[in-house]
């Protein structure tokens, strides 16, 4: 119950909910109900670069790269070698997720800089593969009728709706795994490589071996997405791996908010909704969408959710610093009861030691709230 | 041999572009701090420019160069006072994103101006001159000699005239040079425009061989980059050595194995060069 009280999470749902309903506006409407659930696919994908980015502050551009491999993966596993889309998914994102561990080996060796253009480069050689390969990639010609996924006679998955539905529920166990990363002691490992790696090497944290498994989720991720984008287009070309596409996923996420739980999701439907704005003169979006990545850069690097999230803490903080006093001098009346109004948040198991002074326990509390949110206050004070 | 011979020239040719653009580059990482993803766009721009002066406006082959790198310069200038600037104090993520977005800009702006289609710039300069039996066409002398040229004026701005030694001076110690009376925010926009003024007398050099595209500065952004990260982020000496290297062994490898190998090859030996030392060949002690 504790859970539902939290707005973030409220908000989260929220967003979800709106999104699943979408069928029932757009149900009929197919070239919509396609742009949408081709959305959910690239937000898939920028799920896994809010790990490495947003949670461990691993400016990583191969994510293009991951998401064309997941996607030729699937596209020529069923079309060339006729395999079921199930068999082929699995076998992309297992393979996908392999070959991001396997260069994170090497791409983690450097650092910053070194390892952003680094990770642009592997994300370029995957690129070149796919288009120069011609015996196997069919490079420009592309893949044709990618299967759809099977399910028996169930479920018809050629019908746009059924379709988004499946890449729905994959995105909502993705969300959900973000969301349990961030609440674990996983995800707090990783934000303190975010905030400082000499500071969690220092602190006993296995700093290379975090670093490698958020590249290799990010690429597994990536994986999902660039799968399940293979079978909702039908049709892939060498753009589905283009670095452009990475740069594309990078403007969802900085739109989202990195680092968020819903961010991702939001920055890519947000987005996405923009560039079918701007369909009639494609080639000049970026005219527009240029000086707004860079303005947001500059004005709003915490993003949409990023600051619905500190506003949302900056409200909370207040609240419980007044009802902490309250609490405090009912105590010293000696009519306080046990836990006091600080039951009501989630998190605050440490604190039913806390002293009784009052101020103490506003102090605490609000200690308790800026580690908590290291991951929205430390963008700022950098 | 004689195609050997070829190929080396045309190595080098490719190499002095390579490096006017990886210099540029490289010093911007060195006083800014930033690997400055919109350079390849900057390329591309220069080029267009340099084509609308020839071309449109119909002004000398020489002259365009130096006008458009007049304006690319001013245009550096912008893009750090505008862009990079007030992201000084951000984290090392948020510049690079930002160069993305200008990158893109650039990009839209460019195919808005002249289309989406391939366009030639008409060799102003025509013939050939045969050395040791290969015929090397006069442009790549041109470029091969302007290289020259320029990077040794540029080698003697950095180490003798007053303004390129505050450059270096802010590479060493940004905050030491503040304190000796150096401007670090006229530093920074001087780098820039700097770099933007060198790569694009590399692409009007190039661009009579190649064609123009809103795009043609993608392949050439990843390029540079492979360059100066194989060099060592901010060194110019890696730079320049890289930018040959790199060049040689791409002309070589698209001879006579493929042209596919030949465009992935810098990154493969990115992949190798860094796999065994992930700070670059010439990496220099940065100060974080």
């Amino acid at each position: 119950m504790s859970a539902l009280k939290n707005p973030r999470i409220i908000g989260t749902l929220a967003v979800l909910l709106i999104i699943a309903l979408t069928p029932v506006a757009f149900g009929d409407e197919n070239y919509i109900m396609r742009v949408i659930t081709v959305g959910l696919c690239s937000a898939i994908a920028v799920y896994g670069m809010n790990i490495i980015l947003g949670f461990t502050g691993q400016l990583s551009l191969a994510q293009g790269g991951f998401f064309g491999i997941g996607a030729y993966a699937v596209g020529l596993l069923t079309t060339d070698f006729d395999w079921s889309f199930w068999q082929a998914f699995l076998v992309g994102v297992v393979g996908t997720s392999a070959i991001g561990y396997l260069s994170g080996l090497i791409a983690l060796r450097t650092k910053d800089e070194y390892f952003a253009i680094f990770t642009m480069a592997i994300g370029f050689i995957i690129y070149l593969t796919i288009s120069r390969w011609e015996a196997v990639t069919h490079a420009h010609s592309g893949v044709n009728n990618v299967k759809f996924p099977e399910a028996g006679d169930i479920v018809d998955f050629s019908n746009p709706t059924a379709m988004f539905y499946l890449v729905f529920i994959i995105l909502l166990i993705c969300v959900y795994i973000t969301y349990a990363i961030r609440r674990s002691s996983v995800g707090r490992t990783l934000l303190t490589i975010r905030t400082s790696e000499d500071l969690a090497d220092a602190i006993g944290v296995n700093v290379g071996l975090s670093k490698q498994l958020a590249f290799a989720a990010s690429a597994f991720f990536g994986g999902i997405g660039g799968g399940l984008y293979a079978s909702v287009v039908g049709f892939i070309g060498p753009d589905a791996a283009t670095v452009d596409k990475t740069f594309e996923f990078l403007m969802f996420i900085l739109v989202g908010g990195m680092g968020t739980v819903a961010g991702p999701l939001v920055g890519t439907m947000i987005v996405t909704f923009l560039f079918e704005l701007f369909q009639d003169f494609q080639a000049y979006r970026f005219i527009v969408l240029g000086p707004i990545i860079i303005a947001l850069v500059i004005f709003a690097p915490r993003g949409i959710v990023g600051y619905l999230g500190g506003f949302i803490d900056k409200r909370a903080r207040k609240r419980r610093i007044g009802s902490a006093h309250k609490d405090g001098a009912a105590r010293s009346q000696g009519t306080a009861q046990a836990g006091g109004t600080a039951t009501k948040d989630d998190s605050v198991r440490a604190d039913k030691s806390a002293n009784s002074d009052g101020s103490t326990r506003a102090g605490a509390a609000e200690r308790r709230e800026t580690t908590a949110d290291t991951i929205t206050t430390d963008d700022e004070e950098k | 041999m004689t195609l050997f011979t070829q190929q080396l020239f045309n190595g080098v040719a490719l190499g002095g572009v390579y490096c006017l653009a990886a210099i540029g580059l490289t010093l911007v990482f060195g006083v800014l701090r930033i690997p400055n993803l919109a350079h390849g766009s900057l390329y591309m721009l220069g080029a267009y420019v340099t084509y609308f002066f020839l071309t449109t406006v119909g002004v000398p082959y020489v002259a365009a160069i130096g006008i458009a790198a007049l304006i690319l310069f001013v245009l550096g200038v912008l893009l750090e006072r505008l862009v990079f600037h007030p992201l000084r104090n951000s984290p090392h993520t948020h510049h690079m994103i930002a160069a993305i977005g200008a990158m893109f800009f650039f990009q839209a702006v460019a195919q808005a101006i002249w289309g989406a289609d391939f366009r030639r710039m008409e060799t102003p300069i025509s013939g050939s001159v045969h050395i040791l039996g290969a015929e090397i066409s006069a442009q790549r002398i041109v470029i091969i000699v302007t290289a020259v040229v320029v990077l040794s004026l540029l080698t003697w701005f950095i180490k003798r005239s007053i303004h390129g030694q505050t450059i270096e001076a802010i590479e060493q110690d940004r905050t030491g040079a503040a304190l000796v009376g150096i401007n670090p925010a006229m530093v920074s926009m001087l780098t820039l425009g700097l770099s933007a003024l060198l790569v694009t007398i590399a692409a009007g050099l190039v661009s009579p061989i190649n064609l123009l595209s809103p795009t043609m500065g993608d392949s050439l952004n990843l390029k540079v980059f492979a360059i100066i990260i194989l060099g060592g982020l901010g060194s110019l000496p890696g730079a320049i050595v890289g930018s040959f290297a790199l060049a040689i062994a791409e002309t070589m490898t698209s001879t006579y194995i493929s042209s596919a190998v030949g465009e992935a090859v810098a990154f493969i030996v990115l992949v190798a060069v860094l796999a065994i030392k992930p700070t670059g060949l010439f990496a220099k002690a940065v100060q974080r």
